[in-house]
């Protein structure tokens, strides 16, 4: 067992773990966190995508060990109080989820996007999200989604 | 309460309820799910495709570190039923056993030989290295026609063939005379590769025992939770009424999902004997030899026509791929193909006849279309080497074909009778959007200049049969439940409405959609209105959904239920009113006496007043709760037409789909947003079916393509921008006029990037590229031509 010690959403959080365990399997079965998914088992789907330490990463690709000292954002820590981000009530408003199991994936890789490139174009969100698997959507709400918040220019 | 009303929902493009929680991670996946003293279960599956068990050993793995308990096929065989087929396609049918845990062979590499149960997923996974397990290999059958000769190896030995069914279907003039009579005939042979159809949320079950009462809650991710309910009934012997199962958020399915699957009765038996909650999820490694396939078929067709283009006849001989076990409606699969090879044109002569084969592979089933993208494929595919061979434009060819849109209803040669349509409107449509002339003259301009980067054009026309389905088809078909669909709604004191739906949504939105039908029926605000689903004990009947049918089946029995809640209400309001039934006029969720507009009631009042009800009649139900059960009387028939342009690289083969442009008539439209978001996933499978996508097995039957890095679902950048526009011939036999659009897109797109890539290929003599259209397999069709 490995101490760690790890910001998550805001809150810090002091666990023993195993040096093999998942950051998303800690995140999910440890935390109760549940809102960060599973999708693969081999990092193709992105599912599974928070922020470390503001960059985005596929949490079934990162040691929970590697995590200590950290700070971790997932999909449950972008709304506060009850406040959507833009990129969130673009998502809604531009249908850009049907199922919504990829969705969390999909907005913590389009934030990290953002910030990185504030206007991208249609070409360039699609392959930032290349990493991104999604079943429902086809990718194009998802893109409008992704442009709509950068043309108003709000934090994602 | 609120008196505010809303009128005409339907046609609203409505952002979605569901969305909220969605995006915020609040979520009830089953995977989430957790309780008190859970325990984890993990399932040692067959590395060979075919092999007799001679001894298993799970002793060792009790020995590792948290496991609670480890089985072997023979210690759950007992009270452990073989897992249903519930589509016996004909009398004859060979119907194998089917354990949900092998005892003495496995028949496909993945087919599960042992479990463990243990404190946590890790630990599990572990354990499953323990288990001894000796197997003596049996050869592998993966060629579907040799595995109809006579000396095949046999994938049940005990049943002598692995010819499971032959089901024909021969209608009109004999098609041997029509083909003596024809001009022309033009024959083909095309391939369906397996598909594995990859919902994001893998499937996982959890089952929590109540041991005192012997009753069982199982969660799982499926598409049917009521089906499932009865089959578990009938697989384990726990009584139905102590089995409760509740599908939570879905994280899609595709068809994937819509099956009684051996996980689900392991978990089951497994927490009744031990009676401890237990829950398996599947990795999606495991999940590629483990839930259904699709696809997997190769068509023989053959078309017979004049000169002038005019269809006489169509013969199709079809072997299809069960793989090594029939699941829930695996053989009814190309059953429903059967009827829509005929398509949206007239013709003489139908001569069909469907081969199932046993092979030691993955079962299949139903995926997004489910037999009738195979149908689509090979008559749009064929009418375009006819329209080749006659020198005709593709759509010039169809047109002489197709049902005027002043015929209907037309009874199609397959039997169907296509309630409406106006196949002309889509395509005159489609045409315009796409500029289907300006493209052509581009492409004659590459042609002439030799361009190394050719331009195709590929059209695909389609109808299909969505809403299924009226009970007495099913009966003649040999299904062996019914097609009705259920929808109560309980009307709460305060004036706020529960819709009670039998058919279970994963990611559909049916919450949204059946809350604007119900809101615009009784008149209340859509915010007014929740939807309750996908729970046994709250929404207690149902036949769930796959095929299409939710909207058309289960949104109408919604409708029909909110007029009976009208219905009733209406009485109370004459009471409450003092005046007769008849004298009152219902408005915009506003019951009011007819010449008096001051007397007036809202049915959400009303539901107040019921609740309290202390003065009505003797006689009169204090209740404006309803309940409508709807079996259909019609199929629904939504139809369309796709465009696709492709730029070919002929030095690389690579394909690049430079626009997509379709007009889906899918009647009256309850959600756009909704539709246009079903419209653009359909179109990614069925174009990820032409490009991408393929379960390789290799000689010995190891699924090669295994991982999600071997097998290749599309991502953004893969994917082009689609137009979708819509045309509205609304249908006449719901009353909502509605007809069905999840598998549109799919069952369209195939036949619409496949025909491009053939027709940018055709001056080097290329008139066929096997499914996906690589860029390797485009490059060797080049190379093996000369150009004309």
């Amino acid at each position: 067992m490995t101490h760690i010690s790890v910001k998550v959403d805001g809150t810090t959080y002091e666990d023993d773990v195993e040096p093999r365990l998942l950051l998303v399997h800690y995140l999910r079965d440890r935390l109760g966190l549940t809102g960060t998914p599973i999708g693969c088992d081999t990092s193709n789907c992105g599912a599974c995508t928070i922020e470390l330490d503001g960059v985005s990463v596929k949490s079934c690709s990162v040691l929970a060990v590697q995590a200590d000292g950290s700070e971790v954002t997932t999909v449950e820590g972008l709304a506060r109080d009850g406040e959507l981000t833009a990129l969130q009530r673009a998502f809604h408003e531009k249908h850009a989820l049907q199922c919504g199991y990829c969705t969390p994936g999909m907005l913590m890789a389009a934030r990290d996007l953002l910030r990185e490139h504030p206007h991208p174009t249609a070409d360039e969100i699609r392959h930032a999200l290349e990493g991104n698997l999604c079943r429902c959507t086809g990718y194009q709400n998802i893109v409008r989604a992704v442009q709509a918040v950068s043309e108003e220019e709000v934090p994602a | 309460m609120t008196d505010q009303a809303v009128q005409g929902e339907v046609g609203r493009a409505r952002p979605r309820k569901e969305d909220a929680r969605l995006i915020t991670g609040q979520t009830n996946w089953t995977d989430n799910i957790s309780v008190n003293g859970l325990l984890h279960m993990a399932i040692l599956r067959s590395p060979m495709a075919h092999a007799r068990i001679t001894r298993v050993d799970v002793s060792p793995a009790l020995e590792r570190p948290g496991v609670v308990a480890a089985f072997s096929g023979a210690d759950l065989a007992e009270g452990l039923g073989s897992l249903p087929c519930a589509w016996p396609v004909t009398e004859d049918i060979v119907l194998p056993d089917h354990p949900p845990i092998a005892v003495d062979e496995v028949r496909h590499a993945g087919d599960p030989v042992a479990l463990v149960v243990a404190r946590d997923r890790y630990a599990a996974a572990d354990a499953l290295e323990a288990i001894e397990v000796d197997y003596d290999p049996l050869p592998p059958v993966l060629d579907l026609e040799a595995a109809l000769a006579d000396d095949s190896p046999l994938v049940h030995s005990d049943k002598g063939t692995n010819r499971c069914y032959v089901w024909p279907l021969k209608t009109g003039e004999d098609f041997d005379s029509v083909r003596r009579r024809a001009e022309v005939t033009v024959k083909r042979r095309y391939v369906h590769q397996r598909l594995i159809p990859n919902a994001m949320e893998p499937r996982a079950v959890v089952v929590t025992p109540l041991a005192a009462s012997g009753e069982y809650t199982l969660y799982s991710a499926t598409q049917i939770p009521h089906i499932l309910r009865v089959m578990m009934a009938v697989v384990t012997g726990i009584p139905e009424h102590k089995i409760r199962v509740i599908a939570p958020d879905v994280g899609g399915g595709f068809g994937s999902k819509l099956q009684v699957y051996g996980e689900e009765a392991l978990a089951l038996a497994v927490a009744r004997r031990i009676g401890r909650p237990v829950k398996w999820t599947e990795s999606r490694s495991e999940g590629y030899l483990a839930t259904h396939h699709g696809r997997g078929m190769i068509q023989d067709i053959e078309v017979a026509a004049n000169r002038d283009g005019r269809l006489l006849g169509l013969k199709v001989d079809l072997l299809t791929d069960m793989g090594a076990y029939l699941m829930l409606v695996t053989p009814g699969i190309p059953i429903l193909g059967a009827f829509m090879y005929p398509a949206i044109y007239k013709m003489d002569s139908y001569d069909f006849t469907c081969t199932g084969v046993f092979t030691t592979r993955t079962p299949t089933d139903a995926y997004r279309g489910a037999g009738r993208p195979e149908a689509t494929f090979a008559i749009e595919r064929i009418m375009d080497e006819l329209a080749h061979e006659l020198g005709l434009d593709p759509v010039e060819l169809r047109r002489r074909n197709w049902i005027g849109h002043e015929e209907f209803p037309y009874t199609s040669i397959a039997g169907l009778t296509y309630d409406t349509g106006n196949y002309e409107a889509a395509t005159e449509k489609a045409l315009a959007l796409f500029d289907y002339d300006k493209l052509r003259a581009e492409q004659a301009d590459r042609n002439n200049r030799g361009d190394t980067v050719r331009l195709g054009i590929g059209v695909s026309t389609y109808t299909e049969m969505c809403g299924l389905a009226p009970s007495r088809v099913l009966r003649d078909l040999r299904y062996a439940a019914g097609g009705w669909e259920a929808a109560s709604i309980r009307m709460l004191p305060t004036g706020k409405v529960e819709v009670i739906t039998g058919t279970s949504p994963h990611g559909q939105g049916h919450v949204t959609s059946w809350s604007q039908i119900a809101a615009d029926v009784l008149g209340v605000p859509f915010e007014d209105v929740e939807v309750v689903h996908g729970d046994t004990k709250a929404a207690p009947q149902g036949m769930d959904t796959y095929g299409s049918r939710s909207l058309v089946v289960g949104g109408s029995a919604v409708h029909h239920a909110a007029v009976k809640v009208v219905d009733k209400a209406r009485k109370i309001a004459a009471h409450l009113l003092e005046a007769s039934e008849q004298d009152l006029e219902f408005s915009g969720g506003v019951f009011s006496v007819k010449g008096s507009p001051d007397a007036r009631k809202t049915i959400q009042e009303i539901a107040f007043e019921t609740f309290t009800s202390h003065d009505l009649p003797d006689g009169l139900e204090p209740s404006i709760n309803a309940e409508h059960l709807l079996d259909p009387e019609n199929f629904s028939y939504p139809h369309g037409t796709h465009l696709c342009a492709v730029e070919v690289d002929t030095e690389t083969g690579q394909t690049r789909i430079r626009s997509y442009v379709c007009v889906d008539d899918v009647g009256k439209v309850v959600n756009p947003t909704i539709v246009e978001g079903q419209v653009h996933g359909g179109l990614a499978q069925g174009i990820a079916q032409a490009l991408y996508e393929e379960a390789v097995y290799d000689d010995e039957g190891n699924l090669v393509s295994g991982t999600m890095a071997d097998y290749l679902v599309p991502s953004a950048p893969d994917l082009p921008e689609f137009t979708t526009e819509r045309t509205e011939t609304p249908s006449t036999t719901n009353p909502l006029g509605v007809k069905g659009v999840g598998e549109a897109g799919t069952i369209a797109s195939t036949p619409a990037v496949v025909n491009a890539i053939v027709d940018a290929l055709r001056p080097f003599g290329v008139n066929d590229i096997r499914m996906p259209c690589t860029p390797e397999r485009v490059w060797r069709a080049v190379r093996s031509q000369k150009e004309a």
